[in-house]
């Protein structure tokens, strides 16, 4: 039995020898019969492309084939007959290829479909990954649901996972009290942060939206741009480590100052740390949306004696509004899936509380918990992390269609192409 | 309906005024956006340029037979706590590598332990105040001085805070770039053009593209979700590798390439397509020789921005185990690794205050990167740009 890198190397040696000799066979063999003075449809080196494709396609494809079959169903099939399969079809393909040089035959047409075949599926790559995502999710948390009681998960308030791990290893009655999955505290605390945030990057980055669309001079422009890019540039990791080393403890400075109780890990500092990286999410898109709004409406306002900013704030934000609030749900949608930023500075604790001082946890912290443990990953709170992620899906997701929803109708409206 | 003149202007003023004064706050929102930038940035230079520096200090090593069994007899007894423990745990190695130090007694410069590194840099220690007193003196005579770190950039990984380098992570973010670029580039390129040029508009197109979209915006550690259960779990790819991690990343980049594809290829413009096709080229042949050709400096400058958003990756990393501890540079595609922000992510928790700074010396490098990615493809953005 040949070591498998050997018989994967002996396999690409052989295939790139066959396609090469498919090359030059096909293109003599039409330069020959052209020169003998037949009419071609295509040139030689379509041909010679064309019987390269027929040599080793279908090779190719034997060989990914029973590689798959090989590894995945774990079927026991020697390697070396499969090397000798997949190489008697690539010299049956050669001898098809060969065959086909022919004055009447599309050799480019022929061409031309196989590279469509491939194009297209590697379209299908992102379906694939969408329909991935589904089932990884889908079925982990359908037995997750198994163990748990779906209602119980929906509305309980308690999330106390701990215990199961007894569970897991079949010594359940041991546990002192039994793990409780109730996601209530998670979802509370992901919207009160994502709350924070949209409170802190919706006002500004619209305002900063308004000044570079309707008042900035073009070198303002220019050089806020980039700005705000590399706002949005900076990996969020750093904004964790800034928000838990740097924002927390002004915090929690500040609301001593004022003699209240603040936790190292309040909810107020991930929130602004996550608004401020929203920021150029929202100022970009309302800047796109409000330069799209057409020039005419602007004129005819300020002809009828309007001044500027009521120009704006009659005209042409209410225009406007359907752009802003896709771009707002989009940064919505970002906010609930973050996960670095609430990892690092917000708590592990679920706590159903409204007090932005005090610490909370969120469903991405929960499920990064609950997969770095070093619990077996059939047990209960390993699976939770894939229900949890499923309601995160099932959000976002919806989130984006209402926003992209709203967008086409807004460019349907203004016909405008610029979004 | 009769207002005088001056009502008139008092109301007009107040008008003009509410402008001004909604110019001066969107002009406030930028600036604040802005200044939120310099803050933070100065708040990491502050915190990280230190680490870029790292205390040593000049003792007198005896290289004899009981230091080869007693590291710790190598040096003065008053310093030997001065010194750092990684330093003295590699003696017997260096003495066995070279035979010639045997019996010699040297004045060296070596690494110094993290509490006289944060000392000299005016930060909490846990020195005590007779070693205190000991590293004022030597201060004093030049004896101890912080000189530049290349450790940080030649080591992996320590529980030592002045041993622990970026090195390992640099490399497994390299190893894990490659395998997302070698995936999502030509995938992504496809797609688009398949998308922009071939595709018939019927339903099966319009859902890759609504799909593409909505991939775009899917939570980011929801890949992470995907790549454990599925290519971990199913496929048996081997956990916390480049392998893994450069599959599920490039899943995640996939989107952002597409659409960047798409604009630069609908940035050509349809004459040069008819034209081509006018002299009897095929579909693919406009393609590959004016449409690919003319758009190919706008797929990379957006391949560039993917690769750097991907390069910043930490959550889906953090599911599929790529916050491993690798004190040793990994060789090999499906060996365990780290990349930069998991290890500044590991960092970030590390209880001892010395690690805080090599957090922020990590962050330094890891933007410094990402920025020089972002500003290369501003400049080919600019240098190719094309008006048609």
């Amino acid at each position: 039995m040949m070591p498998i890198n050997q018989v994967y190397l002996l396999f690409c040696a052989a295939l790139i020898a066959l396609g090469v000799a498919a090359f030059f066979l096909a293109r003599a063999r039409a330069s020959q019969l052209r020169t003998h003075g037949a009419a071609m449809v295509a040139q030689p080196d379509q041909y010679a492309w064309f019987s390269v494709v027929t040599t080793a396609g279908p090779a190719l494809l034997v060989a990914a084939l029973s590689a798959f079959v090989l590894l995945l169903l774990g079927a026991d099939i020697p390697t070396l007959y499969l090397l000798g399969a997949s190489l008697a079809v690539a010299v049956v393909g050669l001898l098809i290829g060969l065959s086909q040089v022919r004055p009447d035959f599309h050799a480019r047409q022929a061409i031309e479909r196989v590279i469509r075949g491939i194009l297209a599926a590697a379209a299908m790559v992102s379906i694939v990954t969408t329909l991935g995502i589904l089932i990884s999710i889908v079925f982990e948390a359908l037995r997750f649901f198994q163990m748990q009681s779906f209602w119980e998960f929906i509305t309980g308030t308690t999330w106390a996972p701990g215990n199961s791990f007894l569970a897991a290893a079949g010594r359940a009655d041991e546990g002192a009290s039994a793990a409780q999955f109730g996601s209530v505290p998670l979802f509370a605390g992901t919207f009160i942060i994502t709350l924070i945030a949209m409170l802190v990057a919706i006002p500004i980055g619209l305002m900063a939206a308004i000044y570079m669309a309707e008042f900035a001079p073009a070198q303002v422009r220019t050089l806020a741009k980039p700005v705000l890019e590399v706002l949005a540039g900076i990996p969020t990791v750093v904004y964790g480590f800034f928000a838990a080393i740097t924002v927390a403890p002004i915090i929690v400075d500040a609301a001593g100052f004022f003699g209240l109780d603040a936790s190292f890990n309040n909810a107020l500092a991930p929130g602004i740390v996550m608004g401020i990286m929203i920021i150029p999410f929202i100022s970009s898109l309302s800047d796109d949306v409000i330069n799209a709004v057409p020039d005419s409406m602007r004129e005819g306002s300020l002809a009828l004696g309007m001044t500027k900013a009521e120009t704006i704030i009659s005209v042409v934000l209410p225009v406007a509004i359907p752009g802003i609030i896709s771009a707002s749900l989009l940064a919505v949608s970002r906010a609930l899936g973050e996960t670095m930023i609430v990892v690092m500075a917000a708590g592990m604790r679920p706590n159903l509380t409204a007090n932005p001082l005090e610490d909370m946890t969120t469903v991405t912290v929960r499920i990064v918990a609950a997969l770095t443990g070093d619990q077996e990953f059939e047990s209960a709170e390993t699976l939770s992390a894939f229900a949890l992620g499923l309601v995160l899906f099932v959000v976002t997701l919806a989130l984006n269609m209402v926003s992209v929803i709203m967008i086409r109708r807004f460019r349907e409206k203004y016909r405008s192409n610029d979004l | 309906m009769s207002q005088s003149f001056d009502e008139i202007t008092a109301q007009l003023k107040h008008r003009h005024r509410r402008t001004a004064r909604l110019k001066w706050l969107s002009m406030g929102a930028l600036a604040l956006a802005a200044t939120f930038l310099v803050v933070f940035i100065s708040d990491m230079l502050v915190k990280g340029l230190p680490a870029f520096q790292q205390a040593q200090i000049q003792v007198e090593v005896t290289y004899s037979e009981q230091s080869q069994q007693m590291p710790p007899a190598a040096v003065n007894e008053d310093v030997r706590r001065l010194v750092s423990r990684g330093f003295l745990r590699t003696l017997p190695m260096s003495m066995r590598d070279n035979p010639d130090l045997m019996g010699t007694t040297r004045l060296e410069w070596v690494l110094a332990d993290s509490a006289v590194d944060q000392y000299l840099k005016g930060h909490h220690t846990r020195l005590k105040d007779d070693q205190r007193a000991v590293v004022d003196d030597l201060l004093a005579k030049g004896q101890v001085a912080l000189k530049f770190n290349t450790r940080f950039f030649t080591a992996g990984d320590s529980k030592m805070p002045e041993l622990a380098g970026i090195a390992s992570a640099a490399i497994g973010t390299i190893m894990t770039m490659i395998v997302t670029m070698l995936v999502c580039f030509p995938i992504g390129v496809m797609t688009a053009l398949y998308l922009e040029e071939f595709a018939p508009d019927n339903w099966l197109t319009q859902v890759i593209e609504i799909n593409i979209n909505n991939l775009a915006a899917v939570p980011s550690i929801l890949f992470g979700l995907l790549g454990l259960a599925i290519y971990i779990n199913f496929f048996g790819v081997p956990r916390s590798t480049p392998l893994v991690g450069g599959l599920t990343l490039a899943l995640m980049t996939l989107p952002v390439i597409i659409i960047a594809t798409r604009t630069a290829l609908r940035s050509v413009p349809d004459t040069i397509r008819q034209a081509a096709f006018g002299v009897g080229c095929s579909r693919w042949q406009v393609v590959r020789d004016h449409v690919l050709p003319l758009s190919f400096p706008g797929i990379l400058t957006g391949s560039i921005i993917g690769l750097a958003q991907a390069m910043g990756e930490t959550a889906p990393l953090i599911i599929i185990g790529m916050v491993a501890f690798i004190p040793d540079v990994s060789a090999s595609f499906s060996d365990a690794a780290t990349v930069m922000p998991a290890q500044i992510f590991t960092w970030a928790g590390e209880p001892d205050r010395a690690f805080t700074e090599k957090t922020a010396g990590g962050i330094l490098v890891l933007l410094a990167v990402l920025i020089s990615l972002n500003a290369t493809a501003v400049w080919m953005r600019k240098k190719f740009e094309r008006r048609w």
